[in-house]
């Protein structure tokens, strides 16, 4: 129940995309077309499923303070590594993805075809990096970690194909030129925002 | 009528490209096709035989929300009386009371957007229509009567240039313009708009008539004690099904009443301008919610749960919110399984906001702003269903 509630909440209340504001630059991008933005969807959910539990992982046994009391040695178990949490972050998110590439091209090729370029792209999406950090912010178990990683790319998958079926609805609107392209997809988003500002509050 | 439409002819090159006034024709045009059929016939095919153009539409949706203006006019009259304990009114006395209290609202609201409309449609070279009188009459009807008028200024301000102009007028839009008018105040001056004290306007605090709190039903049924009943505290409070229904209670000008939100109801659906999907569709959404929070109520959570369906649809402005403000043709979905799915997650989301969120006492607003939302990437799978189902049963003739 409470990890039913921590998807609800992370799909819903706190969109990573539209109550963070994450991952705009891709959003803002790739909204396009609809297809395009599913595509990107969910890669973002497949990257962030996997890289925000790893992350849980490496900072619990290795960057943590504390985190190294398992090799046994008390100089290894007084250490706090936490500053290294950006770097180890990125170079996880920037490996898996990587990883996953390979391991999609070998094993699951029309998967790999359908997510194309948007893989290798995701590395640089901030939502991916925001995902682990708050992670280790809320203090998430791992079982929590996982469902944290799955739901908050739903909510980021939601936004952005709303927003290319909108942004398809937008080509037949008369905007004026100079609000075309990213001025209306700004203004948009924030009105989106003020839309799912209608689950902020809910204590679940 | 003939000699009105001698007067317009005579004064339409004047207006027309290079006239004197050419930059005002949207005016002038306005003027015209408001009281005349437009000369304008289309030069291609398809040619569209029908005398209800986008005009005749919007002013049908005037006129069916006709009535709960005046409910709102009457019901804010009373409400003043009863609060500040004015001796000796009548119906009359209500009458001209609200009239005094909600027509200046209107008024603010049509002058200062239609300011806005008219600016655009001359920079911008469109066509000014009654889309506007809808969005200009919608948007007061969803207020407290105690707002203050630069407020509304201020919203509808808003509501007609971010949510409708700057993506080219009437038509083009994604959000209700009215809703998005009233979100933004809510958000931006949410004092002036939510709580108990902004439903009646009191005079004089000290002369405040006994036994006079100004909370809503919804109000009321949020804040049941736990472990007590919903339906006691209402009952307390003074509200029924049958009063709630009736609707002379506090609450934003339009919806408190669900008699005028019918009436209007039936001649959207009797004219083919409401669509009575998304109507039918919300009332299942609700109906469903209801039930589905009924079976998780329990004694140590809140009783507020526990409330049967046909209250939820008495209290707060879910009827005049599903009638008027779902059914705009513009940010609705447009087809109609499409339809049926954003009435239903629009009930449905109503029911879920006001039970379950605390940060808002009523959730129509916001279901239906995240519904237009929605709207398109709902209208997408329903077509792209649409023509799987087509390339399937084509498919079945290939092979045979």
């Amino acid at each position: 129940m409470d990890l039913v509630s921590l998807a609800v909440r992370s799909i819903f209340v706190e969109n990573i995309l539209l109550a963070s504001f994450l991952g705009m630059c891709s959003f803002l991008a790739i909204s396009k077309r609809i297809e395009t933005a599913m595509g990107l969807g969910v890669a973002v959910i497949f990257v962030q499923t996997i890289t925000v539990p790893a992350n849980w992982v490496i900072r619990h046994y290795l960057l943590a303070p504390g985190a190294l009391a398992w090799t046994g040695s008390e100089a290894l178990a007084a250490l706090d590594l936490s500053f290294l949490v950006f770097i180890c972050f990125i170079a996880t998110i920037a490996s898996l993805v990587q990883l996953v590439e390979m391991v999609l091209d070998r094993f699951l090729p029309t998967l790999y075809q359908a997510l194309g370029i948007f893989l290798p792209l995701i590395t640089v999406n901030c939502a991916i990096l925001g995902g682990s950090l708050f992670m280790v912010e809320r203090n998430y178990t791992f079982p929590q970690a996982l469902v944290y990683g799955f739901s908050s790319g739903a909510g980021w998958a939601l936004a952005i194909t709303a927003m290319g079926a909108i942004r398809r609805k937008l080509r037949y609107s008369n905007i004026p030129p100079g609000l075309r392209g990213l001025g209306i997809t700004m203004i948009l988003t924030g009105l989106m925002a003020l839309a799912f500002m209608c689950f902020s509050g809910i204590q679940l | 009528m003939k000699f009105v439409l001698s007067i317009l002819d005579k004064f339409r090159p004047l207006f027309e490209p290079g006239g004197k006034l050419g930059r005002l024709f949207p005016l002038f045009e306005a003027g015209d096709t408001f009281l005349f059929t437009p000369a304008e016939v289309t030069e291609g095919a398809p040619h569209v035989r029908d005398a209800v153009d986008i005009k005749r539409w919007m002013i049908t949706v005037v006129a069916a929300l006709a009535p709960c203006l005046l409910f709102g006019i009457f019901n804010a009259g009373r409400q003043y009386n009863i609060a500040n304990a004015v001796a000796g009114a009548g119906f009359w006395h209500h009458l001209g009371r609200g009239a005094l209290i909600v027509l200046p609202i209107v008024m603010v609201s049509y002058v200062v957007g239609g300011l806005w409309e008219v600016l655009f449609a001359i920079v911008r070279k469109h066509e000014i229509n009654e889309g506007f009188l809808v969005t200009g009459l919608l948007f007061p009807l969803t207020l407290p009567p105690t707002i203050p008028l630069w407020q509304v200024a201020l919203g509808i301000s808003f509501g007609v240039v971010i949510g409708k102009e700057i993506f080219g007028g009437t038509g083009f839009n994604v959000l209700n313009p009215a809703l998005t008018a009233r979100a933004f105040l809510f958000f931006a001056h949410a004092p002036q708009i939510t709580g108990d004290s902004v439903w009646t306007k009191i005079a004089d605090p000290s002369k405040v008539a006994e036994g006079f709190s100004g909370a809503t039903p919804l109000a009321v049924a949020a804040g049941a004690p736990k472990g007590g009943s919903v339906l006691t505290a209402l009952n307390e409070a003074g509200f029924t099904l049958k009063s709630m229904a009736i609707g002379l209670e506090g609450g934003s000008i339009g919806e408190t009443s669900l008699i005028p939100v019918l009436i209007g109801a039936i001649v959207l659906i009797l004219t083919g301008v409401g669509a009575w999907r998304i109507m039918a569709g919300g009332a299942l959404g609700l109906v469903g919610a209801a039930y589905l929070l009924n079976a998780l109520a329990g004694p140590d959570r809140s009783p507020f749960l526990a409330l049967p369906w046909y209250y939820h649809v008495a209290m707060g402005s879910f009827a005049f919110g599903i009638v008027f403000m779902a059914t705009d043709p513009v940010s609705a979905a447009a087809t109609n399984a499409g339809k049926w799915i954003y009435g239903f997650l629009i009930g449905a989301l109503i029911i879920l906001i006001r039970v379950v969120n605390p940060a808002f006492p009523e959730g129509v607003m916001l279901s239906i702003l995240f519904m237009n939302v929605m709207a398109p990437l709902v209208d997408y799978f329903v077509v792209r269903a649409h023509i799987r189902a087509r390339e399937r049963y084509l498919g079945s003739f290939r092979r045979a």
